[in-house]
């Protein structure tokens, strides 16, 4: 079932091969399972190689090409590695009339980094996002799986904490 | 969760409208939904009776059918599937199980955007206790054969994917790119297979009208409008959220319930919307006159609504999939017009070349998006001509 080239990468990398092959077996060996499984294999890892890519491409019998054009087709997806907590705050018309710069020049200075960026110890990505249907409270931001409402500027050392609080790793 | 007032889905009887239905036969089903005239919650606006009737006299050549719950929900502007998904899980669910009952469906899906991941679990917990009550599974409350169960996929951010189609394609494992019609997800959806799509919304209503009966829905609405709608309020006002009205509903009373009196305008419809001057306050929130998903955004004195276009066209620039030339294309062209109008360098012929881009876009655009993306351009152009043309040099 696999090629060649893939047993031999698979010595280096068993745990990735062991990763891709559970999400496998958990969602099916389907093509309708790709996206379950690449939003688990990023939950896991923090990014989906290219390696990572051809694994899950072999498993489903589809083209590594193809599944990379799904990777970079959803925002939330793509190849570049995040860090261990994403934080992504709106742009979008209701939360910028409240004040979104502003909360976005406070998680600038606070983090030390601009937004599409990582701090260098790879804990921390800032990224823009569009309406996240928190309309009704803004400015908001979604940070890994949490909403947070009507950020201040002032709350911006909060929210950070809270993602450190809760980092297995940290 | 803000919810304004009180809700007509939190007072219906849970499982009444699922214990009507399987009383009758399918298509008696199909014909109580056609008779309320419900149109979809979803913004289209597409008669709920027919995409169902389409959907359950499509051949299905290996016997399935799908059921699809469009719980995408990214206009911006909009989180009333949100509040709905959060209260009221199990009548979306109910919903579902009626139509599948209807079109004769064994598999549902709800596509649940990336951004409400943290929902998931509630949903997932809703649909294991119905399947432990005999809700969800096989023999649905004591049907032979009526075999039906639900499950949860998630998006991973993109406005696009509450494109049916392009929902769709995104559940079976590819880009969220829209698909050519003809045909139609009704004949042709899901793994191929006869398929309906429907908003959370929508499907919230339908147990209603199973139990309360067609007329009670026929009963509230305007003529070409039937039924209550969940708004979704945000922008300049002093309470902000969801807000249950009859279809019907002047946008002055949409304003004085929720405190933006001091409105010098609004947008009906999100970013793929219309602006509404204070002067049109007296038209009506309906498919006749200001027609919408439930995104009322609401713009004070102080806004420009040259940034608002901006904030629009930047959002389809981004979300835009690329498919097609006039979408592409045809938004950066517009996001710098706007951008050259704020700064005051826009020329009356640029700004007509502009007018007919958009046109051009509303015809040629494969999918909604494209289609819908000039609307707010337009719109401003037209009722505001003079007031953008004053930054333009003589
Ligand atoms: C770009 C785009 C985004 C859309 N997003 C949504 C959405 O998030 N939710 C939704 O219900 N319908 C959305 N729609 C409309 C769907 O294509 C479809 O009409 C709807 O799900 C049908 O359900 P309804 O008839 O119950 O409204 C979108 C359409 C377009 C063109
Ligand atoms: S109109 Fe835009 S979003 Fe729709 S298919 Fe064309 S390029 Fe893609
Ligand atoms: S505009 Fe920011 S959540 Fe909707």
């Amino acid at each position: 079932m696999s090629s060649p080239l893939l047993a031999t990468v698979s010595i280096e990398n068993a745990d990735l091969v062991a990763m891709v092959d559970a999400l496998v077996t958990r969602h099916g060996a389907t093509r309708g399972a790709l996206l379950p499984i690449l939003q688990d294999l990023l939950a896991e890892r923090g990014e989906i190689s290219t390696l990572a890519m051809q694994l899950v491409a072999d498993r489903l019998g589809a083209s590594p090409a193809e599944v990379q054009g799904v990777v970079t087709f959803y925002s939330f997806l793509g190849e570049a590695a995040r860090g261990r907590h994403v934080i992504r705050l709106c742009r979008t018309l209701s939360c910028m009339m409240a004040g979104t710069r502003d909360v976005a020049a406070a998680f600038e200075a606070e983090l030390g980094i601009p937004f599409g960026a990582t701090t260098p110890d790879g804990v921390f990505t800032l990224e823009w996002t569009n309406c996240i249907g928190m309309c009704c409270a803004p400015p908001a931001l979604l940070a890994d799986a949490e909403a947070f409402s009507s950020v201040s500027p002032a709350q911006v050392g909060e929210v950070i904490g809270a993602l450190r609080a809760s980092g297995v790793q940290e | 969760m803000t919810i304004r007032t009180p809700l007509t889905l939190a007072t219906v009887t849970p499982d009444a409208g699922l214990r009507a239905a399987l009383e009758r036969a399918p298509h008696e089903v199909i014909e109580e939904v056609t008779r309320s005239d419900m149109r979809g919650r979803g913004g289209a606006g597409f008669r709920t009776g027919l995409k169902w009737r389409l959907a359950s006299e499509a051949p299905a050549p290996d016997g399935r059918r799908h059921v699809v719950c469009n719980a995408d929900e990214g206009e911006p502007g909009t989180f009333k599937d949100r509040a709905l998904l959060s209260v009221v899980p199990d009548l979306v669910f109910e919903g579902m199980t009626i139509g599948a009952w209807a079109i004769g469906a064994t598999s549902g899906v709800v596509y649940l955007r990336g951004e409400y991941v943290y929902l998931r679990k509630g949903l997932e917990e809703c649909l294991a206790d119905r399947r432990a009550a005999g809700l969800l599974g096989s023999d649905i409350m004591g049907t032979p054969g009526f075999d039906f169960d639900i499950r949860v996929q998630l998006g991973s951010g993109s406005y696009l994917c509450g494109e049916e189609t392009a929902l769709l394609e995104s559940l079976e494992g590819r880009r969220g790119e829209p698909r050519n019609r003809f045909p139609y997800p009704v004949v042709r959806g899901l793994d191929r297979a006869p398929t309906i799509v429907n908003n959370v919304e929508t499907f919230a209503w339908v147990p209603a009208i199973m139990a309360r009966g067609a007329d009670w829905f026929l009963g509230i609405g305007t003529s070409a409008s039937k039924g209550p709608k969940l708004l979704s309020i945000s922008g300049d006002v002093a309470r902000p959220g969801v807000y249950e009205f009859p279809f019907g509903v002047t946008i002055r009373e949409v304003l004085t319930a929720s405190g933006g009196e001091n409105a010098h305008a609004v947008v009906v419809g999100g970013a793929c919307g219309v602006c509404v001057p204070a002067s049109d306050f007296a038209r009506t929130i309906s498919y006749e006159e200001a027609s919408t998903g439930g995104a009322v955004i609401v713009l004070g004195p102080d806004r420009d609504l040259l940034d608002v276009a901006e904030n629009f066209l930047e959002f389809f620039v981004d979300e835009s999939c690329g498919q097609c030339t006039p979408c592409r294309v045809g938004n950066p062209v517009l996001l710098e017009g706007v951008r050259a109008l704020k700064r005051g360098e826009c020329t009356p012929e640029r700004l007509g070349e502009l007018q007919r881009l958009g046109r051009t876009m509303q015809d040629a655009s494969k999918c909604g998006l494209g289609q819908t993306s000039p609307s707010f351009f337009l719109s401003l152009v037209d009722l505001f001509g003079p007031e953008i043309l004053h930054r333009v040099p003589a």
